[in-house]
Parts: C-alpha cells; structure tokens; sequence
C-alpha cells in the first residue's frame, strides 16, 4: 500500500444505483428457506423505493429453481450457472457476484446471515468497498431519503441500533434466517422471460481456498426455523438430564427442543438447539420457556413467537413481561402436571365448558 | 523456515452480564469487566498450538483500541505470543467494520512487508458486535484467501487443511499460505497464562514490551480512518420495547395447568 492511499470514494451518485436483490443462497442445489424469507422482505423495499426484486442464484443444473424463485415473489432472476459454483467456495462466488454488483449497480443487496452468507457479504463489503450490517432483524426504508433502515441487535443483544448506509452503495445487509416472513408462493407467477441465466467466466485458479469434501454433520436434526412449537430449557434445569423433561413435552406437543445460550455454554446441550442472539432466531405458534429468566440476547431470537409460555421459580424474571402465559413455579413440577393434563385435554375442556 | 504468525485480538465488555437500568431502559456500562474476547482466545490458542508443534513459529498479536487495551496484548503474551502492537490513535475512534479492517490490514501489510506472513488468525466474531465481519473483510483488503468458522486445523508446509463448519455439517477446505482463518470456540481450548511470563510481562520492565502505533504508523489515508471514513452510521440505539402485557395463570398446580391447555386450545395451537 503506497503512503496515505485512499481506498474508498465518497463521491459516488448514489441514484445511479437501481432495485433489490437478494443473493439465493443453496446447498445441495436446494434454495435455503432463507432465501424465500429474504424475496419477501424484499417485495416490501422494492415497493417502497418503486424498484423491483432481483433474486441471484449461483450454482449448476438449477434451472428448475430459478423458476421457483419467480413463483416466490422475485421479479427477476439472474442465474449464474458454472460447475464450480455447485458447491459454495468464498474465491469464486465473491468474484461472480462482485462482477454483477459492479456492472449492474443494485441499490441494496441481501444475504441469509448463514454460516457462508456471514463470510461472502464481508469479503463483499471490502471488495466493493460499502458498508454492510450484519445479522438484522429489520428493514425499512426511510421515506425521507430512501436510504436503508437496517436494525439489529447490538452488545450481546442488549440494545438494538439502526444502521444506515448514507454515501455509499450498494446497501449491504445480512438477515438471520427464521426473521422475515417468506411471501406466498404463486404457481401462477409465470418465470417467462424473467430469468436470465448466465456463464461465468471461471477456472481452478480462481479458487484459492478449495472445498475437497462435503460432509454432512451428525448434528441432530433440530430445525429450529421451522418447527411450530418449541420448548425451551435454561438454566433453571440444574442439569443436562433436565432435557429429558424438556423433550418429553416438547415431543408430547409434537415440538422440538431448544435451549438458551447458558445451557449450550455448560456443555448441557449441542449448540444446535439454541436460540437467541448467539443462536437461532424463531417465530413459532408456540415458544415454552422453562426455566429461562430472559436474558434480552434470549428474547432477541424468540420474542416474536405467536404465543409465549413461561415457567420461572422467579416472579421477577424478565421472560415474563414477553409471555402470554406466566407460570410461576418449580418447572419440575409444572411441567409433569402439563404433560398430565395434555392427557386428558378433552376432559378438561368439557369441565371448563360446564363451569362457563 | 520460520513460520510467521499473526492473531488479532480485541478488547470487548464482558457482554454476558451486562445489567439494564430499570428507570431509563438503558446498559449500565460502568462496573462491566474488559475482557480478551473469547474467540480470539481460541484464535491465539491456535497459533500457540503450532508453536508448540512445530516449534519454530514466531507469533504477533495486533490489536486496535483505546490505551487500556494494552492489557490484552500483555495477556496475549503472557499466554504465550513473541511481540505485541497495539493500533491506538484518536483518528481510529468510531471505525464501523469496514474502517477497522481497513486500519488492520494496513497495519498488516506493513508487518507482512518488513518481516513476511503465513497464518493470520482472528475470531470469528466480537461479543460486543457479534458481526463476524472484520475478519473476512481484513483477508479481502489484503487479497488474501479466508476461511473462517474453523474447527480443525492441520498445517503442513506451506498450505493449511481446515475443518469449516456450516449449519448442518463442515466444509473440509484446503488452501495454500498465506491464508485468514477465523477461530470459533470448539477449535481448541484455550491456555492459561504462564505465571513467570505474567510478572514478566505486566511488570515493570518486560522483556517485550507493547509497542504502539499511531495513523501515522500505517500507509492508510485519514479520510478512510474512524467515524468519517465508516461508510456505515448508527442513527439509533434503543432498547427492545415490551408494551406487551401477558397474564400470570394463578392457582394451585393442577389448576394453572389445566387453565393453559384451555388457552392453548383457545388460540388453536394445540
């Protein structure tokens, strides 16, 4: 670097830079859940800058779903088909998306805060030389200067802030997965000349950090994002055998298992279950908090949840003031008389039913 | 041939407890430990793992921030690391991400030009910012190679293979030197300090001593420095709002979860 090099313009007309786009990340040639949330979310900027949605998919023999991406709310698909973008290597996609970016100017760009979204969109950021906010749980567009309202939470999800990219595009952003809601898929959306695919120019020597083998983990299945129920477990268990308790309701209500970052922490559970700022983020019809005060890095990842349930020896605990439903008691006793009155629902309904 | 390492670290609040003022719903910062940040730990712990290894590996740890951070660079090497730089100047205050890698690489290069590089190490992500971004940024202003997410790694002459994990399983991903790696926690565990390199380092004269450097030490311009050069800006901070209003299900135990299955029945969810 030569003394005092400037590396950055600040000068840039940022009206030249036009529409949405949302870079449709896949794995195994399937588009992740995450980037149908992120066309969703960007249906809704696109409508309020009046510009349109642009989905970027970079992969091989995955024509079929360019066309799916259409059906999920993209106005437009750009595909960039090359064997060496089958499997995700950093050197080859910044290269094919910087190469887009630069030629066709976008206004903002969006990417899954995935374990490779989070290393693709930084490389990104520097090499064009924007500003990029990680990990947003919002979006929005400020009327009064179309700039980009990127929120997300900040100091270990203690506080959030709102980010924004003023003098420089595109805006970059990543956005947790499990955060947006996807838009209705339409079979009727036609992909006729919608989609545009195109061939990169791309060799071995662009790829310098090479993928030798995929391996599939012995991760558990949790699928946090995508479960309807979840029941949680804290620190209030005491241990790892208190899982056991958890899973039986969560397997009782046809749910899954998650834990906060304290559980994960004492080795109590793998990390895949964990929800949170560190960790997962969710929204489903039902969250069973058990044993969990409510740390706000908690509450960042599931205080969207249609219907909160929480269950604290602490009246005090700050879970309760997200909860629908406040249980204050030894979860270890609680939960048994849950799992026994999930026996006898109908029983207790009709009782409820004669006493109203 | 000496193998050349550099980790950088940084010095972040003890995040996991942090405390809310009730009245004004804002962070209580005072009290709040300073700490290495965790995954830079495991980052250092890496390179001291190869040290150990292979024996001839010269370790520098490069960290930006106020004066006080001084005290991780001196943990740093109290761990185990050969030289210690602190980037420090007023010029640096209010960096958003792409500002501070700029910073960082440019100090970077200037000690991979002087003395040459092989391993550049980081954290993964800060507790404080949780970006995960400086790392991959610094790689790509260097034009390095990144791999970040690492659990596993194996040096062998001149190139690194390198277990990266993804949601669902790993990455096994090979790449010549000089690459950016970024650590997470299950690569290692990390050393405690060595007592005698404790005293030595926090005493009074330390066989090595923190240097520190200025803007004026780094080839980068000062317009791409600090608040001015970040391309981001904070508009807003605040904290989660929670209007909501829930009910606490009284009564004996039998009573209370019996009052919830109605509910839940109620809102159709079971």
């Amino acid at each position: 670097m030569a003394k005092s090099e400037k590396i950055i313009d600040k000068n840039i007309d940022i009206s030249n830079y036009k529409g949405v786009w949302v870079i449709a990340e896949q794995r195994n040639s399937e588009v992740l859940n995450v980037a149908k949330e992120l066309i969703g979310e960007a249906r809704k900027l696109a409508k309020s800058v009046g510009s349109e949605v642009t989905a970027v998919l970079l992969g091989n023999k995955m024509d079929k779903w360019a066309e799916e991406l259409i059906k999920y709310g993209a106005d437009k698909v750009v595909y960039a088909e090359h064997k060496l973008l089958e499997v995700y290597t950093t050197d080859a996609y910044a290269k094919v998306i910087f190469e887009l970016i630069t030629s066709r100017n976008p206004e903002i760009v969006i990417f899954g805060a995935t374990t490779i979204g989070r290393e693709l969109a930084p490389t990104l950021s520097a090499k064009i030389n924007t500003g990029l906010t990680a990990d947003c749980t919002r979006l929005e567009i400020d009327l009064e200067n179309s700039n980009l309202l990127q929120t997300r939470p900040a100091f270990g999800g203690n506080i959030m802030a709102t980010i924004v990219c003023p003098n420089h595009r595109p805006q970059m952003c990543t956005v947790r997965p499990g955060v947006m809601e996807k838009s209705q898929y339409d079979e009727s959306r036609s992909a006729k000349d919608k989609i545009e695919k195109i061939t990169p120019t791309l060799s071995d020597n662009d790829i310098r950090a090479k993928v030798l083998k995929v391996e599939k983990g012995n991760m558990p299945e949790v699928a946090l994002e995508e479960a309807p129920i979840i029941v949680s477990g804290g620190r209030g268990l005491g241990d790892a055998e208190g899982f056991k308790l958890i899973k039986k309701l969560a397997d009782k209500l046809g749910g899954v298992v998650g834990s906060s970052r304290a559980c994960v922490d004492c080795e109590w559970i793998d990390m895949a279950h964990q929800v949170g700022q560190t960790g997962k983020t969710v929204r489903p019809k039902l969250y069973v908090a058990c044993g969990i005060s409510g740390a706000i890095q908690h509450l960042a990842g599931m205080s969207d949840s249609e219907c909160i349930v929480a269950i604290n020896k602490n009246p005090e605990a700050p879970i309760f003031k997200i909860a629908h439903y406040g249980i204050v008691g030894d979860l270890y006793k609680v939960i048994p008389e849950i799992l026994t009155a999930l026996d006898n629902v109908e029983d207790i309904l009709q009782a409820f039913k004669k006493l109203s | 041939m000496k193998l050349k390492v550099l980790v950088c670290i940084k010095q972040v609040p003890d995040t996991n407890n942090v405390k809310i003022d009730k009245e004004t719903g804002t962070l209580i910062r005072k009290g709040i430990k300073s700490i290495l940040n965790p995954e830079d730990k495991n980052a250092l712990e890496e390179a001291l793992r190869l040290k150990d290894e292979i024996g001839d590996v010269f370790i520098t740890v490069l960290s930006m921030g106020p004066n006080q951070a001084s005290v991780v660079v001196k943990e740093a090497i109290a761990m185990g690391a050969d030289r210690g730089i602190l980037l420090s100047d007023r010029n640096f205050a209010g960096s958003d991400t792409w500002a501070t890698s700029a910073i960082l690489s440019s100090a970077i290069n200037k000690i991979k030009e002087e003395d040459g590089l092989d391993l550049i190490f980081c954290g993964r992500q800060a507790i404080d910012g949780d970006t995960a971004q400086v790392g991959p940024q610094i790689a790509q202003h260097l034009k390095l190679p990144v791999i970040s997410y690492v659990e596993e790694l194996k040096y062998s002459e001149n190139k690194v293979l390198v277990k990266r994990a993804i949601e669902d399983g790993h990455y096994i991903v090979e790449c010549p030197t000089p690459v950016l790696l970024t650590a997470v926690k299950q690569l290692n565990t990390p050393r405690y300090p060595n007592m005698k390199r404790i005293f030595e380092t926090f005493g009074e004269n330390p066989e090595r001593p923190i240097e520190t450097w200025t803007a004026e030490d780094i080839s980068l311009a000062k317009e791409n420095m600090g608040l001015n050069g970040s391309p981001t800006r904070v508009k807003k901070i605040f904290t989660p709002s929670r209007k909501f209003e829930g009910e606490f299900l009284q009564g004996n135990l039998k009573e209370v979860a019996r009052q919830l299955i109605v509910r839940l029945k109620e809102r159709q969810i079971i």
